[in-house]
């Protein structure tokens, strides 16, 4: 019962965090601070769910293939929004400036 | 239980939207890989409540591992490429 309700908690966290990231998907001006909302929020939000799908299992093989599934996209997700902030700096993306004004905004 | 992971569902499956605009409007080629990289992690979470609701937890979670390994390698693929290319589309 314990198990089961603080599965619930971490989950309910997990969705915080996804809808924080999602809304600065939406409503961030440039693709930099989007990136940034993204890749951590992201990673974070899916590590709550994942473990909080991952306790009610208890100690299990699903258990540890699920805390296994949380590392790797714990590393995966910064991984990839940095190369893609790297490409997109090399590039040459200017990043978004309240001076500027220059359309990037939509 | 199984409600809930119903629920969570739900709620996420209402994120695709929202990562689904960024990926048809974005201004730069970048802000839709943002929003298809933001689609995928979404759907391992996906996956995983799917396996979780139906009690074969195991084989989704092998699933998904497979889905998150081949998003990584595609993701820096693509990033790597355009890092050369520049942002002209």
């Amino acid at each position: 019962m314990i198990l089961n309700a603080l599965s619930i908690l971490l989950v309910l966290a997990g969705l915080f965090f996804l809808t924080a990231s999602a809304v600065g998907a939406l409503r961030l001006p440039d693709f930099y601070t989007r990136a940034h909302a993204l890749g951590m929020t992201d990673s974070l939000g899916t590590l709550f769910v994942l473990l909080g799908l991952a306790v009610p299992l208890g100690f299990s093989l699903d258990a540890g293939k699920l805390v296994l599934l949380t590392v790797f996209i714990f590393i995966a997700t910064p991984t990839a929004c940095h190369v893609f902030v790297r490409a997109a700096l090399r590039s040459g993306l200017k990043p978004w400036t309240k001076e500027a004004k220059d359309g990037t905004r939509d | 239980m199984n409600a809930f992971y119903l629920g969570a569902l739900a709620a996420i499956l209402t994120l695709f939207p929202i990562f689904l605009y960024r990926a048809v409007k974005g201004p730069s080629v970048f802000d839709r890989l943002i929003g298809l990289n933001g689609i995928a992690s979404k759907s391992i979470l996906l996956l995983v409540l799917i396996g979780a609701m139906t009690g074969q937890i195991g084989m989704f979670i092998d699933l998904s591992f497979g889905y998150g390994l081949l998003n990584l390698v595609g993701a820096l693929a693509i990033g790597k490429y355009l890092e050369t290319k520049g942002v002209d589309e």
